[in-house]
């Protein structure tokens, strides 16, 4: 039998360097894509199409595109996201639809990628035929990010005290008046915090717009909702699997925007909350 | 007037509660609408346990077991590397990290949830996969060991995340309870957080696979792509959600092949739901 001392070192080493194993390589990957991918961008990589097959030029079209695709999504999730977060933090109580509610709501965050983008190609594609397109693609992600934009919200919703609604409605405020005037103001940074990660999964998601939106290759810009468009995620891979001879550094480039854009994106919405969480008079 | 208007906005806020529940049907609708088309020519037991899948030959063969396997297998590979080191970092962040090394850690957790797929499949192509090969003197990198090592930090941040949720929550009194009686700190995590803590971190381990089943673009980059049933993990797959993204490109739409993905896709679905289901039981046992 071990000292009981002993074994705790040796056990909280081991989780230490668990820690570790995973830190480690996320810098890494981190480190890598600016060191190698940083040295690409030039104002021609950002502004220009891509030429030559892909293999010199810019990126402009997949980024366009990929913030059309962002913009659809929010616009389609954010409204339906929201009211559905107010129901269930407002109005919903605690039975079986509730529950079943919840549920769904897991199921719907759980759904693979790929199936969502199934979905997309059967439902907007081809049976509302509206044809591979940004209003398909966009839809197709909008439905994808709903889960996250509602549980951020019902969280932010959750979070404001319940004495605040008392003292509206004691007021004489409607429920609708007190959600509008009271409840919302105070959750939103929440909120935008949620919605703001739900932009950060939109951009970063290749699967659910394979056979959606994304255009293998298109040097010019979309011209309107209908029309197919590059998008970012799925330029790396193509450029990475499906075009032989590219230019590391163009694929390099193109990984160090995608993931410059994630990590921003989510950056912000930490900064947001944390800002957030600061301030919080209650 | 007024009466109206709110009316209407509560009307419409009943409607939005339940759109989760109807966008989960609609989902399910549509792959059944399409996938069960297959079924008028192809038997069930033949697609699901049918030994070759050669989608585009005359006839062709649309056995979905190689990929069955080739996801299993890639699986459980990431869970074998994923579940010790995620739910190892749970504990350290939860239990030993001091307050700022804490936050830095969860960043960085989060981080990691945040890169998208593509960008760790390409940097699994360009490292990972040149690193396999001439370690274990392979033709090829491409391999199912490839795709469970990358899958597997796919999985970390459901893992972590979920795992230290529920060891926070354990009620501190138990702690206490332990540490009078004598415990150690170490004999305390072992023997009252860990168990009292399982129900959670078993449904953080079900997420975290959850997650690696239906991870598509890193495995299709960095798994080789073949659909035949793999005989070690050292050998090139193909997975489901791999086959899917990379053959619906081509397929017709309305033909065979088409509706035999669509039918991959339900297997997916019901795999994703049972395992999310099943998890959420889990988690709910937790909080009562």
């Amino acid at each position: 039998m071990m000292n009981p001392r002993t074994v705790q070192k040796i056990a909280f080493f081991s989780l230490f360097l668990s820690t570790l194993l995973i830190v480690v390589p996320v810098g890494m990957i981190v480190v890598i894509i600016v060191q190698k991918g940083l040295p690409a961008i030039t104002w021609q990589f950002l502004t220009d199409v891509p030429r030559q097959g892909m293999r010199a030029g810019g990126i402009f079209p997949a980024i366009v595109g990929t913030l059309y695709l962002v913009l659809g999504a929010v616009a389609f999730a954010l409204p339906i996201g929201l009211l559905a977060a107010i129901y269930l933090s407002e109005y919903a109580r605690d039975n079986v639809m509730n529950r079943i509610v919840k549920l769904a709501i897991v199921n719907l965050a759980g759904v693979p990628s790929v199936v969502y983008g199934l979905f997309g190609l059967a439902m907007f594609v081809v049976w509302c035929r509206f044809g591979a397109s940004i209003l398909s693609g966009a839809l197709t992600l909008g439905i994808m990010i709903l889960p996250i934009i509602i549980t951020a919200s019902r969280e932010a919703l959750e979070a404001v005290p319940q004495t605040f609604r008392e003292v509206s409605l004691s007021l004489g405020a409607s429920k609708w008046q007190t959600i509008r005037h009271i409840v919302l103001p105070n959750a939103i940074p929440g909120i935008i915090t949620g919605t703001i990660l739900g932009i950060g999964r939109a951009a970063g998601e290749t699967a659910p717009i394979l056979f959606t939106v994304a255009a293998f290759y298109l040097p010019r810009l979309p011209k309107s909702i209908f029309d197919q468009a590059m998008a970012l995620p799925y330029h790396l891979y193509v450029i990475s699997t499906q075009v032989p001879n590219v230019d590391e550094k163009v694929r390099y480039g193109t990984a160090f925007v995608l993931l410059a854009m994630v990590l921003t994106v989510n950056l912000v919405a930490i900064v947001i909350r944390y800002k957030f969480r600061k301030q919080k008079k209650w | 007037m007024r009466k109206f208007k709110e009316f209407i906005i509560e009307k419409l806020i009943l409607i939005c509660g339940s759109a989760s529940i109807f966008f989960v049907a609609l989902i399910f609708v549509f792959l059944l609408k399409e996938g069960l088309s297959l079924f008028k020519t192809v038997r069930l037991g033949a697609f699901l346990f049918g030994k070759s899948w050669y989608p585009i030959s005359e006839p062709a063969e649309l056995g979905i077991l190689p990929l069955i396997l080739g996801s299993l297998l890639v699986t459980a590979g990431a869970a074998v590397i994923s579940v010790p080191i995620g739910v190892g970092c749970a504990v350290y962040i939860a239990e030993i990290a001091p307050g700022k090394v804490k936050e830095v850690l969860k960043g960085g957790i989060e981080l990691l949830a945040a890169i998208p797929s593509v960008v760790l499949g390409f940097i699994g192509m360009v490292t990972l996969v040149p690193w396999v090969k001439n370690i274990f003197h392979l033709p090829t990198g491409l391999t199912a060991l490839s795709g469970s090592i990358m899958l597997a930090f796919m999985a970390m941040p459901t893992i972590v995340s979920i795992a230290e949720d529920a060891l926070y929550s354990v009620p501190r009194s138990y702690k206490e309870g332990a540490f009078a009686l004598g415990a150690t700190h170490w004999q305390t995590i072992w023997r009252v957080l860990l168990p009292a803590a399982s129900s959670g971190i078993l449904a953080a381990v079900m997420l975290g696979i959850g997650r690696v089943i239906g991870e598509t673009m890193a495995v299709m980059m960095i798994t080789g792509n073949s659909a035949v049933i793999p005989h070690t993990i050292l050998a090139p797959v193909r997975t489901l959600t791999a086959t899917v993204a990379a053959e619906m490109g081509e397929a017709v739409v309305g033909s065979e092949h088409y509706f035999a993905l669509f039918a991959v896709g339900i297997v997916l679905f019901v795999i994703s739901f049972a395992i999310n289901v099943t998890a959420d039981l889990f988690l709910h046992r937790e909080r009562r």
